[in-house]
């Protein structure tokens, strides 16, 4: 039996997680190992006048001044007027947000750790406070980076004429949205653990990171180091979403303390520093008009957005790749003639800025669908026909867009259709009237995206990023009992990927799944990759075990053809043997010969020999585009604003799945966040900068509870410019929930006169709506 | 986060643990769902922590004479279970389903809750309502009996003395037969409220209640409205509970309030459809 791409296998990686035997960053035994604990700021904005260290703990106690070899994280952008940030290790002459890390504290357990954290004085001359876009932009403003002379990071502009559309325009939808500042909140938070390896003379740091390879190049250059003299490795990951992504602080300073102390150190991060400190991601607003004409045909759309980036820039991402592509990506999978928009990359006294599953696209698609569902509602017809007037037809693929986007496959109109097929809108109208004589509020919503995966070299070069991918390198392996490894510098860390990769190669050498073991996330192990973001890992991983894989078969079939004695063209692969006509050679026979009994080959032999390593990368760098329409049918309590999802549909095509149980459970995962974005999440800050939701409890994630049991559909079509036709499809899910929910919701109280705008759509918000509708129902009726 | 440091003592009487309260920077703790938190975040840094789980008779349900009563350390998941040599009252094994999770459930006490004073919490305010009263014992051994309705003096304040600990909680055994109605409005299910309506009535004993909790403070007991509405079994009129809400709550902003007049109004409709 082979398991090849197409196939629901179960997963290879859950056998350990089902048994708790994987070994996460916490689990990692190492003799002598010690914990630490760090001394973070209490203020949003500080001058650091002094840092005394306890008495007699000195020696377990590191501040920026102890390490004065360490380069702070620097992440430039070849962007025009992109200014630069220097975001230390431990915070030197300021600290710039609530969390940011100032001291380093090492015991044997973390709570001695903590003991001493607590002792260490810090002498803070409090500054006013950037809290909010509002303030950073103010006349005057205190800034975060003086030497700016202002709080921006960058500003970009897009311009094409939209003289036309305004004319024209028998439409304008004008309104701003909000969406909320998040943590990523993965079920594992960060975790890394360093020592010195005296054999190697090589600096070891286990990490929980989607990027291995990147790590290792962000910490030799900040401690400069060579790359030879470090070696990560992401151990099992517990959840990156793009938390995991960026070169972190506290690896710099865990890994500088192993080595300086010649002590194995051990940090874990903890959900109130994950809550407080790891709170950077999603919020944005944006000022948007948009031109239509009467039949509710999009003309143009001109858009101010503005993204609340924290302190500092991410290193390899930057503080410039959330706006990029905020603005890159508003017009979406519509066919839009004219376009122009600003976007403001806005320093605030807030963590740093972190690209989080979906990276923009889930504020885009929620501003963007709102304003689709209020051009139906101005025009009068229903959001699905105005969604199959606007989005790009499927005879006009591949489609170069406004930003210069190429769609490469797809009909987009018909992801619509069928979504709305699945979940009953022909005959919704009927029972939403049905339920508005219970009095009930029903109401159901559309929202539709284009997902770019996988986008590579060119795209990230234009971006002016720090560090560009290229070329994915997999390495395949007949090994000498026969049973195949594969090794890439890629990670799974929750996406299933150690199957799907391992499917790839079993549809090429046909053995069975559990014949291929996947090593991945070690520097020292697997060839280099720039890890798994932007829905990379399938496209690229996948297909670079594709090409090796195939390559391996090519020299199966020369050694096979040998031991069999035919031509090698007329051999085949089948069920993990070389076969021609009646005869067979096992591959196990063909890997005895090479590694053990030599002789049994010709001196002709390929010295190449049984290990293949390639580099892959699709044949265009553009990305290859996944699309899909969610739809969602909600109720909204108008007494107590609470939204009830009743139902939810996926209609979603991403090519050719390689393993769609997979898939199914990338869609799950992924909408629900989502529905967190929509409906509960929230980091919220007082006037001075200080995060009020530093615990579960206040910060509200969704629970199985409020999760509605998804329904999936899907097509395929393939990309013609990817190995086996595969698109990513790690983030879509994530993306479109705030669009269909709050159009839903919108819908059901469209009767009330009561429209949301900002998300999370959480029942104070819902009550407000109401409220405020009324009042101005009440005034309209008395005016 | 971890705790600081300190000791765990376990006493085996009420008024031991009571005396234990003597030392400087004590607490007592119960099933720790409230503390356990708080410990872990540095936020409650006590030097020591007197456990009460291992004292036998704090864990009793029993009847004498006509009143039920329930020992402080017994579990949430027990009441849910009806996990008693008693009948325990549908009302208060409804409530205590759906507090929390059922992890939290299987740790967390009904003294504890109590004791702690959570606003938002479910026992305060349905204990309140059920008119159950508290039996208090201090380092002397000496007991008192308290009123559930003059316990709870604010936000985490209680009428507990330093030295001393609540015992049980009585019901008289009539009260099970009460109609009642329970209405929780939270944002996620098992989370705290951010509106109670809790309303108890029995004809046959002349017992009327309506409690609205989560607000911020004690819970509110709405004596006149309970009287309005047993004297005429019916729904108060559009507008009357938000017009008392707002004399009791002036501080409260119009979402609060509405909240809070939702709930009082949706316990009402389920008692008043028994």
């Amino acid at each position: 039996m082979t398991s090849g791409i197409g196939e629901r296998v179960l997963r290879k990686e859950d056998a350990r997680h089902l048994r708790g035997t994987a070994q996460f960053v916490g689990d990692i035994k190492i003799a002598g190992c010690w914990e630490a604990a760090f001394v973070r700021s209490p203020l949003a904005h500080a001058r650091i006048r002094g840092i005394e260290k306890p008495d007699g703990l000195e020696s377990r106690v590191f501040v920026a001044a102890d390490m004065p070899d360490v380069l702070p994280i620097r992440a430039e952008s070849s962007l025009p007027s992109y200014k630069q940030s220097d975001y230390p290790a431990l915070a030197k002459d300021k600290v710039r947000y609530v969390g940011e890390c100032i001291a380093i504290c090492i015991a044997p357990t973390r709570a001695e750790a903590e003991d001493i954290a607590e002792s260490v004085r810090v002498d803070l001359e409090p500054l006013p406070p950037v809290a909010s876009i509002d303030t950073a932009l103010e006349k005057n403003p205190p800034l975060l980076h003086e030497e700016w002379g202002d709080n921006l990071f960058l500003t970009t502009e897009f311009n094409s004429d939209l003289s036309e559309a305004k004319k024209n325009a028998a439409v304008v939808i004008e309104r701003e949205y909000n969406t909320a500042r998040q943590c990523m909140n993965p079920m594992e938070g960060k975790g890394v653990l360093a020592h010195w390896d005296t054999k190697y003379d090589q600096l070891v740091v286990y990490t929980s990171t989607q990027v291995p390879h990147l790590i290792r190049t962000g910490i030799s250059q900040s401690l400069q180091l060579d790359q030879a003299d470090v070696r990560v490795v992401a151990p099992d990951v517990g959840g990156g979403f793009g938390y995991k992504c960026v070169l972190q602080p506290e690896e710099l300073s865990v890994a500088w303390t192993a080595r300086h102390c010649n002590r194995p150190i051990r940090w874990t991060e903890d959900r109130r520093e994950h809550l407080t400190a790891g709170a950077n991601t999603r919020e944005h607003r944006y000022k948007l008009k948009a031109y239509a004409d009467k039949n509710g045909r999009l003309l143009g759309v001109d858009a101010d957005i503005w993204v609340d980036i924290g302190a500092y820039s991410v290193w390899p991402f930057t503080a410039c790749l959330e706006a990029a592509q905020a603005g890159g990506n508003l017009p979406g999978p519509y066919d839009l003639g004219a376009y122009s928009c600003r976007t403001y990359s806005v320093a605030t006294n807030k963590p740093a800025f972190t690209p989080y599953r979906g990276v923009a696209r889930p504020g885009v698609c929620f501003a963007m669908e709102l304003t689709i569902d209020a051009i139906a509602r101005a025009v009068g017809k229903d959001p699905l026909e105005i969604r199959r007037l606007n989005l790009v037809q499927a005879e006009a693929m591949p489609y170069t867009n406004i930003t210069g986007k190429f769609y490469d496959t797809g009909d987009y109109p018909s992801a619509a259709v069928q979504a709305a097929d699945m979940i009953g809108f022909d005959t919704f109208r009927k029972r939403k009237e049905e339920a508005a004589r219970d009095g009930r509020f029903i109401g159901l919503g559309l929202s539709s995206f284009t997902e770019q995966s996988a986008h590579g070299t060119k795209v990230f070069a234009a971006w002016g990023l720090p560090l560009v991918p290229g070329y994915e390198q997999a390495m395949v392996k007949l090994t000498p009992s026969g049973s195949i490894e594969v090794k890439s510098g890629n990670h799974s860390f929750g996406q299933g990927l150690e199957t799907t990769l391992a499917q790839v190669a079993c549809d090429w050498l046909k053995v069975d799944i559990d014949r291929v073991k996947i090593v991945m996330g070690d520097t020292g192990l697997t060839p280099y990759s720039t890890g798994a973001y932007a829905s990379r890992g399938m496209v690229m991983a996948g297909g670079a075990v594709s090409k090796a894989s195939e390559e391996l078969v090519r020299r199966l079939r020369i050694h096979g053809a040998h031991l069999l004695q035919c031509d090698p063209e007329k051999t085949e692969i089948k069920d993990g043997r070389v076969v021609h006509g009646q005869a067979s050679v096992s591959f196990a026979e063909i890997a005895d010969a090479w590694y053990l009994h030599p002789d049994r080959l010709p001196d002709t032999v390929n010295t190449a020999g049984l290990e293949v390593t390639e580099g892959y990368k699709p044949d265009i760098d553009t990305g290859v585009f996944t699309y899909a329409t969610h739809a969602a049918i909600v109720e909204v309590d108008p007494d107590t604003g609470r939204v009830e999802i009743l139902d939810y549909v996926i209609f979603e095509d991403c090519g050719r799945r390689v393993n769609p149980m997979i898939l199914d459970g990338q869609s799950y995962g992924g909408a629900a966040q989502g529905i967190g974005t929509a409906l509960f999440e929230e980091t919220l800050y007082d006037s001075g900068g200080q995060p009020l939701t530093s615990t579960l409890a206040d910060y509200v994630l969704p629970g199985p509870s409020e999760l509605p049991s998804f329904r999936l559909g899907h097509s395929e079509s393939p990309s013609p410019y990817t190995r086996h036709g595969i698109k990513g499809v790690g983030e879509g899910a994530a993306i479109a929930p705030s669009g269909a929910i709050v159009n839903a919701i919108n819908d059901a109280l469209a009767p009330l006169g009561a429209e949301l705008t900002q998300i999370p759509a959480t029942p104070h918000r819902v009550l407000e709506a109401i409220f405020e509708a009324k009042e101005q129902n009440r005034a309209g009726a008395s005016a | 986060m971890k705790p600081v440091g300190f000791t765990h003592s376990f006493p085996d009487t009420g008024t031991d643990a009571a005396a234990a309260l003597k030392a400087a920077d004590t607490k007592i703790i119960s099933g720790g769902q409230s503390l356990g938190p708080m410990l872990n975040l540095r936020l409650a840094r006590p030097a020591s922590l007197v456990d009460i789980g291992a004292i036998a008779a704090f864990k009793d349900i029993r009847i004498e004479k006509d009143t039920l009563i329930i020992g402080a350390a017994v579990t949430h998941a027990r009441i849910e279970d009806g996990d008693s040599p008693v009948p325990l009252p549908a009302m208060m094994r409804s409530v205590a389903h759906n507090i929390a999770y059922r992890a939290v459930r299987n740790r967390g006490t009904i003294g504890g809750s109590l004791a702690h004073a959570d606003p938002a919490a479910d026992w305060v305010t349905t204990m309140t309502a059920i008119g159950a009263e508290l039996t208090l014992v201090n380092a002397a051994g000496e007991r008192r009996q308290m009123a559930m309705g003059s316990f709870m003096h604010g936000a985490y304040r209680t009428a507990l003395n330093a030295d001393e600990i609540i015992e049980s909680v009585s019901v008289p055994v009539g009260r099970g037969d009460a109609h009642w109605g329970y209405y929780k409005v939270c944002r996620k299910v098992g989370e705290f409220a951010d509106a109670i309506g809790a309303a108890v009535f029995d004809p046959t004993r002349r017992y009327a209640r309506i409690v609205v909790g989560a607000t911020g403070g004690a819970p509110l007991i709405l004596d006149e409205l309970a009287v309005e509405t047993a004297r005429s079994a019916m729904l108060p009129k559009d507008g009357r509970i938000e017009e008392i809400l707002a004399r009791e709550l002036p501080d409260a902003d119009r979402v609060k309030r509405h909240l809070l007049a939702t709930a009082t109004r949706r316990a009402l409709e389920k008692v008043l459809a028994k």
